[in-house]
């Protein structure tokens, strides 16, 4: 099954893949099987529905949220590439990246780009900002049902309030990596992909 | 309160007058026995109407009193553990109320004259434990971490036995004991009986203190594979005691580890193999359901002894045999023998080892096996505790450099702290030789100690340890309110995306064996009807997603409106009514599951599925509470109560007294129905198209690409933004198929203008789970035939017209033929 997948891969596509996104051969080549197996339209392309598919997602209370951050703006199919791109931010950080010239200047996996990654999931109008209605549904989504929309609300307000150092009620980007200096990012939003 | 203290009163009455007589009758002498005959022979003067004869009833009814005793003991103890106090946990309980009734019975007797008989506890009290456990063994969880329990496995207990005995040894050497009769070999042998961690005192403590998954499944499996090695080591030891010290030389060491390979392996072959009896025995047993339930006792017992005959190991062998058969007999059985097997296993592991229990503080009120020598008792505590810690500090620090998810050291604590012994070890020690051990009373008394101080002083500390730790580390961070959401959406995160990337077990092993279980064993162990069941119910899962959203709307227009829906108000499709309580014992073994479509769907019918779906959705509509604002340490508080629990928090899944697992299914539930909320509410602002029966998704996909080539429909600036995307460009074709469908049936008539802005009138046709009592008839096709599996999906695919799934479940209910001129209208 692997070597059947990995066959519609090419090896200069595999070698593009290695140089944006770091991951080594055989990680691509494992992470293409999958994404082969979870294509069941067999053309190459992801759709949400696919995804969907994976019956863990539907229990999870950002499932849909993170479905759609594979999925660039306005598009409905993502490809191998996309994919393997959203998938680089969760690559662990190793030491000796530190010095690797990249293409965007900056790996994909870096601690900045991960943070910017759980900002988009909370920024759904990509203003750069994480008004409080936007904090609010978020909350929503990862809270149960015995929260009253009151209460609901001062923690969304108390949260920005913890973050907000410009006063503008809104959570920039810059505020959001401020506050969360202290958490081990890069640990936290990593997986270990088997070599 | 009261009840709790009358059954008090009852029971010490009942047992003080009713056994005592027993007792006594018992042990009097033999001659009684014939008692009955001389009279009839002797003295018979009229004709007795009614005798009292107990011997002729001795042995049955003195097992029978006991199991009713042991009952009401762990009925008194669960009453006492409601309004009393909850702080022992049950078999350290159970085990003070052995010590009574040994009181009362030494009391009566002067002698212990019901012991826990080794042959006993091993045939007839062990194995229904063990085929519980293993056959509600999470496969899943138990396979992915199999490395890791083989490790402690086998590895913890050889350090445990080694360092125990020779330390004692040591110790002895020193002359700390005393004057006693023991030589090197014999303290390895009693190593060996003491290093095996048991898993009924696991189970029984681990259950009090709710630990997550995959910590349990560690001290768990490490518990009932560590048999392996117990048996091979005491009966190593065992022989060389035997044998003496001279003959020992390198042979007879090479000869001991070949037999560890050939005993272990040995037994779990031999439990496969039963196991595979056992599937094929069920896939025959059509015609005799009723008895069917019985095969699996029956069979799992004679795994156990005759693996005891050939001197292989009994517990693996059960083990792997329940195991193994879970699946294949929960398919091919009826469903009602597989609910009365999963409750006859219930009931007969809890009385069992609501017996042991019971046994173990028995035998301890006997003056006779009582020796105390202080210091080799609380040696052996003491090594036996600080080896057992370290032995778990240094495995773990070694596997943790291979693991994907490293064991926390907070894990680390409680699997060290939760290394109970229990009465495998008693039963071992007490089969020893008094002949070739002389201090074999010392041993036993030992042993009981041990047990005694693990099962009781442990279980009872476990708690607050586990506690204190918990706060101890929270209490380091304080975090704040964001720092905290975040940490949890993270968590959140991750686990998508690993679910997302197949979890790192499904390479290519897993996947080839899934496909070679697939293809060749299912096809040997399954019956026919159940592997095509379960190909149907994995691609009905995929459509649960999807038509529970349909039930959803479905439910409503029954109601009367759909209103509901486009309010903000909760309004709650009941999860487990809907699909039974099946499903959610189902569910979360979905969240462990390794590759895309096993869904180790272990209790899991179809006939429930079908039946159970349609009309039992039950919506309430939540009032929403209106609380006052709260202050800033509410705020955390709040916080902390109600974040949903990711998946390493989860708790874990195998019970002795519930089926389903501990965890909160209510999280489940919500999150599951707001997923599908906000799945349907993209649904209802996309404008849905009518065509007629047949080739509706493809007109639908259609309009889909059409209306998506010129940019995003209008959402009706609802919530989720990016949620009308992925209706839009997912699930509308397919569902709006059986959307409309069932909609328009059940709601004959009622049009929400809102959802349908155009109906067809034709949209009959309705798939037989979706259908509800009162609808229009169902073509005739729908109605029975069921739809194709997904082997014929992927041959579909190619001839694929969407890339819809569902559509080609909707297709693939017609005939092969008619795909061709379908193929043409794209």
């Amino acid at each position: 099954m692997g070597s059947r997948a990995s066959s519609l891969l090419r090896e200069e596509d595999i070698d593009e893949i290695k140089k944006e996104t770091g991951f080594s051969h055989s990680q691509i080549t494992r992470l293409y099987s999958r994404f082969h197996s979870l294509d069941k339209g067999e053309n190459g392309a992801l759709s949400r529905e696919d995804f969907q598919r994976i019956p863990e997602l539907a229990i999870n209370p950002l499932g849909d949220r993170i479905i759609n951050a594979f999925f660039p703006e306005g598009e409905d199919q993502v490809n191998f590439r996309g994919f393997m791109r959203t998938l680089a931010h969760f690559r662990p950080v190793e030491d000796n990246e530190k010095n690797k010239d990249m293409i965007s200047g900056e790996p994909l996996n870096s601690r900045t780009n991960k943070l910017h990654f759980a900002f988009q999931l909370y920024d759904l109008d990509r203003d750069d900002k994480i008004s409080r209605d936007e904090l609010l549904q978020v909350l929503r989504m990862m809270v149960g049902v015995n929260i009253s929309d009151e209460q609901l609300g001062s923690i969304a307000d108390r949260t920005i309030q913890e973050a907000d150092t410009n006063g503008d009620m809104c959570i920039s980007f810059s505020e959001f990596t401020k506050v969360l200096e202290k958490v081990d990012v890069e640990q936290k939003m990593s997986i270990r992909f088997l070599h | 309160m009261a009840s709790s203290i009358y059954f008090c009163l009852l029971r010490t009455v009942f047992l003080v007058c009713f056994v005592n007589p027993l007792i006594q009758g018992l042990s009097g002498d033999v001659n009684l026995v014939n008692d009955r005959r001389h009279q009839l022979g002797n003295n018979l003067t009229g004709l007795p109407i009614v005798t009292f004869d107990w011997h002729h009833v001795q042995t049955p009814y003195l097992v029978i009193i006991w199991v009713f005793v042991a009952g009401l003991a762990k009925l008194l103890v669960i009453e006492l553990n409601h309004h009393v106090i909850n702080v022992i946990p049950e078999s350290g309980l159970l085990i003070m109320m052995g010590f009574i009734l040994g009181g009362i019975v030494w009391g009566a007797d002067k002698a212990q004259t019901f012991k826990l008989f080794p042959p006993t506890f091993f045939f007839y009290l062990l194995p229904q434990i063990i085929l519980d456990a293993s056959y509600f063994m999470p496969n899943k969880l138990f396979f992915s971490n199999l490395g890791s329990i083989l490790i402690y496995a086998i590895f913890g207990t050889c350090w445990n036995a080694s360092t125990v005995g020779l330390s004692l040894w040591g110790c002895y050497e020193a002359g700390v004991m005393g004057n006693l009769d023991i030589g090197l070999l014999q303290f390895l042998l009693f190593g060996s009986l003491i290093a095996a961690v048991d898993p009924v005192a696991v189970i029984a403590v681990f259950e009090e203190v709710h630990v997550n998954e995959v910590l349990f499944i560690l001290v768990f499996g490490e518990s009932l594979l560590n048999d392996g090695v117990t048996v091979v080591l005491y009966n190593v030891f065992d022989a060389f005691v035997a044998l003496g010290g001279p003959r020992i030389d390198a042979v007879e060491i090479s000869k001991g580890i070949f037999s560890f390979v050939v005993v272990a392996f040995g037994g779990s072959f031999l439990g496969i193999v039963f196991a595979i009896l056992l599937s094929l025995l069920t896939r025959c047993t059509k015609h005799i359901q009723i008895i069917e339930a019985g095969f699996i006792f029956v069979v799992g017992y004679l795994a156990y002894l005759t693996a005891d005959m050939l001197s292989l190991s009994a517990i693996l062998s059960v083990t792997f045999c329940g195991i193994c058969c879970q699946k294949y007999v929960n398919a091919n059985m009826d469903e009602k023998s597989v609910t009365t097997v999963r409750h006859a296993m219930k009931v007969l592991a809890n009385g069992s080892e609501t017996m042991i229990f019971v046994f173990l503080g028995v035998t301890a009120i006997d003056t006779e096996i009582w020796v105390w020598n202080t210091g080799f008792i609380l040696l052996t505590l003491l090594f036996v505790f600080i080896y057992r810690i370290i032995g778990v500090f240094l495995l773990t620090w070694m596997l943790n450099k291979f693991r994907l998810v490293p064991i926390e050291f907070i894990d680390q604590v409680v699997m060290s702290y939760g290394g109970l012994r229990g009465a495998v070890a008693y039963g071992l020690a007490a089969m020893l030789d008094q002949d070739k051990i002389p201090e074999k009373n010392l041993i036993l008394s030992t042993t009981l100690i041990v047990v005694y101080f693990t099962v009781i002083l442990q279980g009872i500390t476990m708690k607050p340890l586990v506690q204190w730790l918990k706060v101890k580390r929270a209490a380091h961070s304080d975090l704040k309110l964001i720092e905290k959401v975040n940490n949890r959406a993270f968590d959140h995160i991750l686990a998508a995306v690993e679910d997302i990337c197949g979890r790192i077990g499904d390479n290519w092993w897993t996947r080839g064996w899934n496909r070679f279980e697939e293809n060749y064993i299912s096809w040997l162990l399954m019956k026919p009807k159940a592997r095509k069941n379960r190909d149907y119910l994995f691609s009905i899962f995929h459509k649960l997603n999807l038509e529970d959203a349909v039930n959803y709307v479905s439910e409503g227009e029954r109601q009367g409106s759909l209103a509901f829906i486009r309010s903000d108000e909760a309004a709650n499709v009941d999860f487990k009514k809907q699909f039974g309580s099946e499903f959610t014992d189902v569910m979360p073994d979905i969240m462990v599951d390794m590759s895309n479509y096993e869904l180790g769907i272990e209790t899991f019918s179809v006939t429930s599925i079908i039946k159970d779906t349609i009309p039992s959705v039950s919506l309430d509509i939540h009032g929403q509470d209106r609380k006052n604002a709260m202050d800033d340490v509410n705020a955390h508080h709040l916080l902390q109560q109600h974040l949903y629990s990711s998946r390493k928090h989860h708790r874990h899944k195998y019970s002795r007294s519930h089926f389903g697992i501990n965890q909160s299914e209510n999280e489940v539930q919500e999150i599951f129905q707001r997923t599908m909320r906000s799945r349907l509410e993209s649904f209802k602002t996309a404008k849905m198209g009518v065509s007629p029966a047949k080739k509706i998704t493809k007109h639908h996909k259609k309009e889909l690409t059409h209306k998506m080539a010129n940019g995003h429909p209008d959402g009706t600036g609802h919530l989720y933004g990016d949620e009308v995307d992925s209706a839009v460009g997912s699930e509308t074709g397919a569902i709006r198929g059986t959307f409309l469908r069932d909609t328009y049936t059940v709601g004959a008539g009622i049009e929400n203008p809102v959802v349908f802005p155009d109906m067809d009138s034709s949209t009959h046709n309705s798939l037989p789970w979706l259908m509800e009592t009162d609808a229009v008839a169902p073509s005739q096709r729908a109605q029975w035939h069921l739809p194709w599996t997904p082997n014929r999906l992927r041959r579909l695919a190619p001839m694929r017209i969407s890339t819809y799934s569902t559509d080609s479940f909707l297709m693939a209910d017609l005939e092969e033929h008619e795909e061709k001129p379908q193929t043409d209208h794209e």
